[in-house]
């Protein structure tokens, strides 16, 4: 079977985290995330980029990690958009990477 | 004194010395942070449920870490801390803040400004692919939430943060692909007399050098060029070495920056005067040996009015609080300041030394090419700049700006700003400091709308 690297997560996790389980979506997947996951954690342990950049043909996933550089902007399905790096990740959040925004 | 505001901007180490330093003068600041919990970036905490032991995520200076950490807890009710709290504005006295409970507008009659600093950020080819993070960045993926940037990372640096990060990826248990210093090691050793002045510091930067060599990494000095490649993800990196040999390595991701840089957004907004500082290759707002901007009223504590660390940040933002309460008029300990003095004294000397020993990497920019992306938020190329600087005539940063959009987006020229100068006087034929530096502008960051006062 042929790795599809569209899904194979950027990020790898080092140390063990036993917290809850939170669930939230991508594109409308369900995946899971752990307390104390940053949005921005809990996007590229699944994904390799957080969203498409709106000037070229190309992703972003990042880049300062503390709230300076303001690449990580990702969009909610219910039409917030979170600075994925300071926002803790929530239970039930829906994000839209691919899929069109809606409730 | 009840009725005068004082307001600490920033819960760094500089902010939090200069908060506990004004109750110790009988004054209650209001203390703003943007962060949910005390430490700044140096000594930042993880979100609850991802903590781990200070000793695990500070190393050597938990013990630091943790005595900053507890600040605004010990002090209770004598501060009136704001945590989650963005100043995205500072117009005369006041300050336009956005926080849990919406905006507001607070007036103030001393404001201490402690906003820190972040990497300095240079272009290379492949630095926008998503995997390509800033070196502090990776350090806050690894310390905050116990992640790596990637399977196999590499990391670029030009300060002693390199070493570091390496050391802490290493001792995680990441794959390290390259470590690449693109500063030539012959500068660590001529500043070594300098570096001598805190040796404390030196020992813990030569411990965790060594430790990277024992772990037997693929380490290279001097390096004059370097570019990721890959499309949608990182796939590689290579360089070349000072002997114009070029070297490869597979990798999927990167951290990488170039030093660090002020930032000087909200003493800008609050009228502080800037020079340009040649060793720093950046405008900085002026402060004296008591951290006093040229604005009365406004002081300057810790990395964002010049990179000194975190020790220099605990000193500055103490030495600011008494300059703020000799100026209120209150009693003061003379014997501390001139403790405070001396130590600030000391440490200038060090961090002299090792500006020197890690000298800003200008190679790095004598090549790019104009397809470059310098702008990340908008995707402006340097042949953008160049064409604006050769076919429309702008001569400065602000005129640049103008004509390109370059500091215009979301990051408000944080990132794009240093790179842009560079560029423009390259282009230009002129001194760096003859393009000037671009106004600051608000909102310093991004801000809801809804509910502006």
């Amino acid at each position: 079977m042929i790795e599809d690297v569209s899904r194979v997560g950027l990020f790898r996790r080092l140390v063990p985290r036993s917290g809850a389980v939170i669930p939230f979506t991508i594109d409308g997947e369900p995946t899971e995330a752990r307390e104390g996951d940053l949005l921005l954690t809990a996007i590229l342990l699944q994904r390799p980029a957080l969203r498409h950049f709106e000037f070229g043909e190309t992703d972003r996933a990042g880049f300062c990690l503390m709230g300076a550089c303001q690449d990580c902007w990702v969009s909610l399905a219910d039409g917030r958009r979170m600075r994925a790096c300071t926002t803790p990740v929530e239970s039930g959040m829906a994000v839209v990477i691919d899929g069109v925004a809606h409730d | 004194m009840t009725d005068t505001a004082v307001v600490v901007v920033g819960a760094g180490p500089a902010g939090l010395r200069a908060a506990e330093a004004l109750t110790r003068g009988g004054v209650r600041p209001i203390l703003i942070d943007e962060a949910e919990r005390p430490g700044g970036q140096v000594y930042r905490q993880p979100p609850p449920g991802a903590a781990r032991s200070p000793r695990t995520l500070y190393g050597f200076e938990a013990g630091k870490a943790v005595a900053v950490h507890a600040i605004p807890a010990r002090l209770g009710d004598a501060i009136d801390y704001r945590p989650n709290t963005l100043v995205w504005n500072v117009f005369e006295k006041h300050l336009y803040t956005v926080g849990p409970s919406g905006h507001d507008r607070l007036d103030f009659n001393r404001l201490v400004i402690a906003s820190g600093a972040m990497d300095r950020v240079l272009p290379f080819p492949g630095w926008t692919m998503p995997g390509v993070f800033t070196l502090g960045g990776a350090q806050i993926a690894l310390k905050a939430q116990g992640v790596s940037i990637g399977r196999r990372v590499a990391f670029i640096g030009a300060g002693p943060l390199l070493p570091l990060v390496v050391y802490q990826y290493a001792k995680a248990g990441a794959e390290i692909a390259a470590v690449l210093d693109v500063t030539p090691f012959s500068a660590k050793l001529s500043n070594a007399s300098g570096l001598l002045a805190q040796t404390g510091t030196l020992a813990k930067g030569l411990w965790y050098i060594a430790r990277n060599a024992i772990a037997g990494l693929l380490i290279c000095s001097d390096v004059r060029a370097i570019g990721v490649e890959g499309e949608d993800r990182v796939r590689s990196l290579w360089w070349r070495d000072a002997a114009d040999t070029e070297h490869r390595v597979a990798c999927d991701a990167v951290g990488a920056s170039f030093g660090l840089r002020s930032e000087t957004q909200l003493a800008d907004l609050a009228g502080c005067a800037f020079a340009y500082d040649d060793v720093a290759r950046q405008w900085i707002p002026q402060r004296d040996a008591a951290s006093r901007s040229s604005m009365p009223g406004v002081y300057l504590a810790g990395d964002g009015a010049g990179i000194g660390g975190a020790d220099v940040a605990e000193l500055q933002g103490e030495r600011a609080a008494l300059a703020v309460l000799e100026d209120l008029g209150a009693p003061i300990d003379t014997a501390r300041i001139a403790a405070l003095d001396r130590k600030l004294a000391r440490q200038a000397r060090f961090r002299n030394a090792l500006e020197r020993a890690y000298p800003y990497p200008a190679h790095l920019l004598d090549d790019v090419a104009d397809a470059e992306i310098i702008c990340r938020c908008e995707g402006i190329t340097a042949g953008t700049l160049r064409a604006a600087a050769t076919e429309r005539d702008a001569q400065e940063m602000n005129r640049l700006k103008a004509f390109t959009r370059i500091g215009m987006g979301r990051c408000q020229g944080r990132v794009c700003g240093p790179a842009a100068a560079e560029i423009l006087a390259r282009t230009l034929g002129e001194d760096i400091a003859a393009v000037g530096r671009l106004r600051g502008n608000p909102p310093v960051k991004p801000i809801p709308v809804g509910g502006l006062p």
